[in-house]
């Protein structure tokens, strides 16, 4: 018998998740949406998922060829990045576009910030960001959806119709169509009730927590029931309504406010992150010059999140309590006082 | 009848059915034992027997005149061989002494433990405790004769400790499933010692046959069997009293300070042995368990037997084992040799196959915060971890290093498999040297 063991440091045993099993989860949660993305707008949107996910788990190998680096391409994160840029995309963008987009996502957002675990703003939207920068026109160029795309035209998104008002409103479509994605949009974006379904995968298979989600979509729902206007209850309803299922919502507060490494990892931190991104949203959908501000409002918490994580950080157990913490701290008082008094006398 | 635990924790793949309804069986001690002089915190003992002495089954062998420590009795009759440092389960060499088993187990009557408890003085109980040598058996060996004297302490409570959270082991259920009785002869000793009111047998839901068991027993109404939910660390000392009591014991105090002790089922029923059976403490039940022995189950051990031996009684492997680990497997130490004694604090020794004890490449950190939710101490392990491994001292510090109780719950499910609890051990070693530095 081999009598040589290993000995390392307790624990010995280690559950079955990886960052490989992590990341195929999310891709499993993503596909629905993107089968929808498809359906809706048609073939081109495939060709644009395919081009992204392809380009990004080429441009991390060509990385790590050129830094003579392990290929990480098999963790599968590289892959999660292209679909998230890809369902961030209008379904008509060019396909040389959406490379150059991830091309900016992989080399200049994810490696040169050192990799996996090290950006400090979540890749696809940072691409995003860009493309919003260098394409104004075809990053927001809509169309409506039609099975296959068969028959697309150029229309609006319930978003900038929402943020054109007046009239406008009338051509809103009904809160139904919003929530299946029967509506103009970005590829992945526009079916709540899919990327739901998909959220809810994540959270069953521990992979996400609910804290940010739900924190950032309430956020949203509650501003727009407050501030987005109308003057009776029912019309404050319809813009709460409007507001929480257009637009990118979903997909931003289920699969990119949730990204590990750019959110807080702390419960109070989290908490922080979705009401922090649902209140810049609505900022930027209600006040703003864009009528979409998921993009922006998650690039800016990514920014704060350091930060964040710094001040909440959780209270040991055993410290303690703040109410004992108040009592110490008027005992001190107290006796300055009585010290004062006495040097006084 | 609520189930009670606390906040954080993880649910490991728990890997009872392996042992916990095998019977536990008695082995006796083969041709030779290494009894360790050390079993306990505190002062090492100095050697009482010389080489060519006989001795006989529970005769001191060890003792020091240290308040911090706990004598060693033979768990053997015969002739010592030898009293020499030997590889202890530490992983270093500890003064042993070595004993010839010459197989007729002549008991030594010269200790008299045996009394009436309800007639003995507090004083009198403790000494025989000492005498009995016994300790804390849960794995830190803490001497029990100080423990069940916290001086100016009033004690309220006293938590008995069935929760056995750790994978693979089962002696206490075993133990608790057989020797019932005695557990509460010991816990009414305890009681009497500390003048505590009530006590609290706290038993992790997936033991119901025990849990049953107690309740149909009928215990005296100061003695309560308190179900928890089955969440590992549970039987973390501190986490046990805050699931029982809701007491949560603060930042660098004991738990006698809050008013209550705890303490591990064997080391209960040790009580009974010395107090009703004269025995001191030189025996106790291991689970011998993991996917490479033939036989799993729990046995009944005398101290000073080899891994080696146990696991030949146990049936041998079926496959190569790849590690060998006291203790269990979240908190266990690897082992580097077979040849090493079942002491005191020996709680379970297992042997993994090479799937079973997997062991993974560390992946870059990606701040999924899945360590701070499941840590129980509720800290950021891999802040301090990473803070640690960039020698950082002073922000390990500042995110409570010190406070880890090194369960491993954050290595556990880290989905990048970094070694946290490493890193946070050095983080401890490193805080400690500092503060002491400081104090200077």
């Amino acid at each position: 018998m081999n009598e040589k063991f290993q000995v390392t440091s307790s624990p010995h045993i280690h559950n079955d998740f990886t960052v490989r099993s992590i990341m195929l989860d999310v891709v499993i949660a993503l596909i629905p949406a993107g089968l929808a993305g498809i359906f809706y707008f048609g073939i081109h949107s495939l060709w644009v998922i395919l081009a992204s996910v392809i380009s990004c788990v080429v441009f991390e190998t060509i990385w790590n060829i050129l830094l003579h680096k392990k290929n990480t391409v098999g963790d599968l994160s590289a892959v999660v990045t292209g679909l998230l840029l890809a369902y961030n995309m209008p379904p008509t963008i060019p396909v040389w576009m959406v490379i150059i987009g991830a091309l900016f996502a992989i080399i200049i957002v994810k490696q040169f910030f050192g990799g996996l675990g090290q950006n400090f703003i979540n890749p696809a939207l940072g691409a995003r960001a860009f493309m919003l920068a260098s394409w104004a026109g075809a990053m927001t160029t809509w169309v409506s959806p039609s099975l296959f795309g068969s028959d697309a035209m150029s229309s609006a998104t319930p978003l900038s119709l929402l943020k054109a008002g007046g009239e406008a409103l009338q051509n809103m479509p009904g809160v139904q169509k919003l929530f299946m994605g029967d509506v103009g949009g970005c590829i992945g974006e526009t079916s709540a009730c899919l990327l739901i379904i998909g959220g809810i995968y994540l959270a069953m298979r521990g992979v996400i927590k609910l804290r940010i989600p739900v924190s950032f979509i309430l956020t949203v729902s509650v501003c727009a029931f407050l501030f987005a206007g109308g003057s009776t209850l029912a019309e404050r309803l319809q813009f709460m309504r409007w507001h929480t299922f257009a637009g990118g919502l979903f997909l931003g507060a289920i699969f990119m406010a949730t990204d590990y490494t750019t959110s807080p990892t702390t419960p109070k931190g989290e908490l922080i992150m979705g009401i922090g991104c649902g209140l810049l949203t609505s900022l930027i959908r209600l006040k703003g010059g864009y009528p979409e501000g998921v993009t922006y409002a998650i690039l800016i918490m990514n920014i704060f999140t350091p930060l964040i994580d710094r001040y909440t950080v959780p209270k040991p157990f055993g410290s303690k309590s703040g109410k004992e913490k108040l009592e110490k701290k008027l005992m001190n008082f107290i006796a300055k006082k009585q010290e004062k008094k006495e040097a006084a006398n | 009848m609520g189930i009670k635990t606390f906040k954080g924790g993880i649910h490991p793949g728990y890997m009872k059915k392996l042992t916990k309804k095998s019977p536990i069986i008695k082995l006796e001690a083969g041709r030779q034992v290494v009894i360790p002089l050390q079993q306990h915190i505190g002062k090492i003992c100095d050697p009482l027997v010389n080489k060519g002495d006989y001795v006989k089954v529970g005769q001191i062998i060890g003792d020091v005149d240290a308040y911090v420590s706990s004598p060693v009795h033979s768990s053997v009759s015969g002739t010592v061989v030898a009293v020499e440092p030997r590889l202890s389960n530490g992983g270093v060499e500890v003064n042993s002494v070595v004993i010839e088993n010459d197989g007729e187990y002549i008991e030594d009557d010269t200790l008299n433990l045996k009394g009436n408890y309800e007639e003995m003085s507090r004083e009198e109980l403790i000494e025989t405790i000492r005498k009995a040598g016994i300790v804390g058996m849960g794995g830190a060996g803490f001497p029990m004769h100080i423990k069940l004297d916290p001086k100016d302490r009033n004690i309220k409570y006293i938590i008995l400790n069935g929760a056995e959270c750790e994978p693979y082991l089962s002696s206490d259920h075993r133990t608790m499933m057989e020797h019932a009785d005695e557990m509460i002869f010991g816990i009414n000793v305890m009681m009497k010692i500390l003048g505590a009111r009530r006590a609290f047998i706290g038993v992790e839901d997936n033991k119901p046959d025990v849990i049953g068991l107690l309740l149909k027993k009928g215990l005296p109404y100061q003695i309560e069997v308190v179900p928890l939910e089955t969440k590992y660390p549970q039987g973390s000392e501190k986490h046990l009293i805050k699931a029982i009591t809701e007491i949560e014991v603060p930042h660098g105090k004991l738990p006698a300070d809050v008013g209550v002790v705890v303490n591990n089922i064997d080391t209960c029923i040790s009580l009974y042995n010395a107090l009703v059976l004269g025995k001191p403490l030189y025996r106790r039940r291991v689970t011998v368990s993991g996917k490479a022995v033939k036989n799993p189950g729990v046995y009944d051990v005398p101290v000073g037997m080899s891994f080696r031996e146990v696991f030949e009684a146990a049936g041998g492997f079926t496959k190569d084992p790849k590690k060998i680990i006291m203790g269990g497997p979240m908190m266990g130490a690897a082992q580097i040799s077979l040849d090493v004694p079942i002491v005191k604090t020996t709680s379970g020794i297992l042997a993994f196959t090479e799937k079973e004890g997997r062991v993974y490449k560390e992946s870059p950190c990606l701040k999924c915060g899945k360590c701070v939710d499941v840590c129980p101490m509720n800290l950021m392990p891999y802040v301090i971890s990473k803070a640690a491994r960039n020698d950082d001292i002073e922000k390990a510090a500042r995110y409570h290093a010190s406070d880890c109780i090194e369960c491993g719950s954050c290595s556990y499910t880290c989905p990048s498999h970094r070694y946290l609890v490493e890193g946070i051990r050095l983080a401890k070693t490193k805080v400690t040297a500092l503060e002491k530095s400081q104090k200077r």
